[in-house]
């Protein structure tokens, strides 16, 4: 490249474009984790309810997707809608079989119910699919995008661009749709909402719909960025870290809190994991979590609860 | 010798708090320990070795009952505990030479630390808070166990040698069963009084009305680390009978499934109960081993069962979870209390 500069400064040159380079593929992944924690987020507002299966949800809408291109080859954006129609399916019925005799359950065992359905989802996507890892077909062009010194593939600005319309869609929809305030009302006192005649059914199952449905999408462009297998799964404990920094209950928070997440665990992996071998980007947003639990429970955007006798 | 009256005619707090309320069930219970003693003499090997993973579960759905049953605090960190108890005891035996008997207690007190350190954010944290900080703790001892590799040996896994004391090897499924079944039986009498008495009547307390609890007198830092201490002692004397029993030990035998699989059982069992935690644990060390004969009987049908094993065992799992929750959400315990009611005034029940 800059022939001229002297040799220190094109390493500095070389250690900032790996900085971007990590931080790109940060936000990327920091959106997809975005989109799932606008899920957990929107079933915790609505509900009350934590879900351990968001990461299992996501790995059905990655399966789902590809099954559809790859074996009965229907063209991308089809599937692509047609799988949101099945993880909107799905969300209705696990809420109806699942989740709706469990209202007014202790915490554990709602906590214990989703990670049953979390086994169960599993078991399902391995006896249908099986154990291999799957690559979705090329869809998206490989031909990578220059931005000044930055190489990005295309899929990564596609996903990034979807993470970014469903999120403002989603943000859109509860500030000015009536379904949207109706799930703001329940969230904030079911008896007040349904003696205002809003169907508190109704808005749970819009909760699950709707979580399964974002996750579904961040299956599809996760699995086009990776491989597909079952170990999409853990995406979802992983979302947890980015819940806990934005807020629970907070969706500008869960935007925040997975961007934030997905470029610290970019930089550890740059930079911390090849100093002491492999694993530390699993784990130092937990070791996060941990400390913002200690210093700031309730995050940077949640509500701290206050509570009575 | 059935003596027992209709109804409840308990005048003191004493009365309705002692160990046996008939003589039937003592009589009952000292035939159950009679015949723990005899029966493993005329059992083979294989059973022998499903009672003894019985032990070691009931110990740890024990701990984990005092902490999440008795006192609300929701642990998602148990399998890591249990890590940290098998870790501990292997490195005190082969590594640093100590003899078994000290090293079983040493890795339950190691295992304690490490639960109250974990246990201060629960002071601050409730309910689902407690249950995701738990998870980071499963995540970060993890991470531990395959990277402190002078103590652990990473994922190429520790190697253990069979208990001995003085002198006296336990190295046969029989042998062991003495040892684990000996664990079991002070485990559950320590917990039965510990419920019993004032750290148990404060534990529920906590468990169901904090506030209030604090203002009659609880400590709450104090009971609640008590809870989170006993709980993760209990882990470790587990997790250390464990390792000592199938002598390899790597990370992947205390991942996040551990975990879950302890919270299944005392849901499975009854949360709040210490027969619960025994039904729990019976129930989910025998259901893998009775899907597995299964599978065995039904794969000349369909070969394709033996491949997807562990999927099919996950789903079942699942499966069972949800049941109990939708169908019995207070556990087996309750199901034997009822059943108990039922033949108590037989056949003249009204």
């Amino acid at each position: 490249m800059w022939p001229a500069l002297s040799p220190v400064l094109q390493e500095a040159i070389g250690t900032m474009d790996f900085f971007l380079q990590l931080l790109v593929s940060g936000v990327v992944v920091g959106s997809i984790y975005a989109l799932v924690a606008l899920g957990f987020v929107l079933i915790y507002k609505a509900t009350g309810v934590i879900n351990f299966a968001q990461g299992e949800f996501l790995m059905v809408g990655a399966y789902v997707c590809l099954a559809m291109v790859a074996q009965l080859h229907i063209p991308f954006w089809i599937a692509f809608v047609l799988t949101m129609v099945v993880t909107v399916v799905s969300g209705l019925i696990i809420e109806r079989l699942a989740l709706r005799p469990m209202i007014g359950e202790p915490i554990i065992s709602i906590i214990m119910l989703t990670i049953g359905l979390s086994s169960v989802l599993k078991c399902v996507v391995l006896v249908v699919w099986g154990p291999n890892n799957r690559v979705y077909p090329q869809f998206f062009s490989q031909v990578p995008i220059h931005l000044g010194p930055v190489v990005i593939s295309q899929v990564y600005i596609w996903s990034v661009g979807f993470a970014i319309l469903f999120l403002t869609l989603f943000t859109l929809f509860f500030r000015y749709s009536s379904s949207g305030i109706a799930m703001r009302a329940v969230a904030d006192d079911q008896q007040a909402a349904l003696s205002m005649g809003i169907s508190v059914k109704k808005v749970f199952a819009m909760a699950w719909c709707i979580a399964f449905l974002v996750a579904g999408v961040g299956g599809v462009f996760l699995g086009n960025i990776n491989v597909v297998n079952v170990s999409l799964g853990f995406f979802g404990l992983k979302v947890f870290p980015a819940v806990i920094l934005g807020g629970l209950d907070s969706i500008p928070g869960a935007i925040v809190g997975g961007l934030l997440i997905g470029v610290l665990e970019a930089l550890t992996g740059g930079y911390i994991d090849p100093i002491v071998g492999g694993g530390t980007k699993e784990v130092i947003p937990f070791v996060i979590l941990v400390i913002i639990l200690m210093v700031k429970p309730y995050g940077l955007f949640g509500t701290p609860e206050i509570e009575k006798v | 010798m059935n003596a027992h009256i209709c109804g409840d005619y308990k005048t003191s707090y004493k009365k309705d708090m002692v160990l046996f309320q008939t003589p039937f069930s003592k009589f009952w219970i000292i035939v159950f320990l009679v015949s723990l003693c005899i029966i493993p003499l005329f059992l083979d090997d294989y059973v022998l070795y499903v009672c003894n993973m019985i032990g070691i579960a009931i110990i740890g759905a024990l701990g984990l009952n005092i902490l999440t049953g008795f006192t609300g605090q929701i642990s998602l960190g148990h399998g890591a505990f249990l890590g940290i108890g098998a870790y501990a005891s292997a490195y005190l035996v082969m590594d640093l030479g100590f003899p078994f008997f000290i090293a079983l207690p040493c890795a339950g007190v190691i295992t304690a630390m490490f639960g109250m350190v974990f246990g201060i954010p629960s002071l601050r944290l409730k309910g689902l808070y407690l249950a995701i900080a738990t998870l980071a703790a499963q995540f970060i001892i993890e991470y531990l166990m395959v990277h402190v590799e002078f103590v652990t040996n990473g994922v190429l896994g520790k190697m253990v040698d069979f208990p001995s004391i003085m002198g006296f090897s336990f190295d046969t499924d029989l042998k062991y069963f003495y040892l684990v079944a000996t664990m079991a039986v002070i485990a559950v009498t320590v917990a039965k009084n510990i419920v019993r008495t004032r750290p148990g009547r404060a534990f529920i307390a906590i468990r169901d009305q904090y506030i209030s609890a604090e203002v009659m007198g609880v400590n709450l830092f104090k009971y609640k680390l008590m809870a989170f201490a006993f709980s993760s002692f209990l882990a470790g004397i587990a997790g250390s009978l464990w390792a000592h029993y199938v002598t390899i030990i790597t990370p992947e035998h205390f991942t996040i499934g551990v975990s879950i699989e302890y919270l299944a059982m005392i849901i499975i069992g009854g949360m709040g109960s210490i027969i619960g935690s025994i039904f729990g644990a019976v129930f989910m060390v025998l259901l893998p081993e009775v899907l597995r004969s299964l599978s065995g009987v039904l794969s000349g049908e369909f070969p394709m069962i033996v491949n997807l094993f562990a999927a099919i065992k996950e789903g079942i799992f699942g499966l069972i979870i949800i049941g109990f929750l939708v169908y019995e959400p207070d556990g087996m315990a309750h199901r034997w209390q009822m059943i108990k009611a039922y033949w108590k005034l037989w056949p003249f029940s009204y």
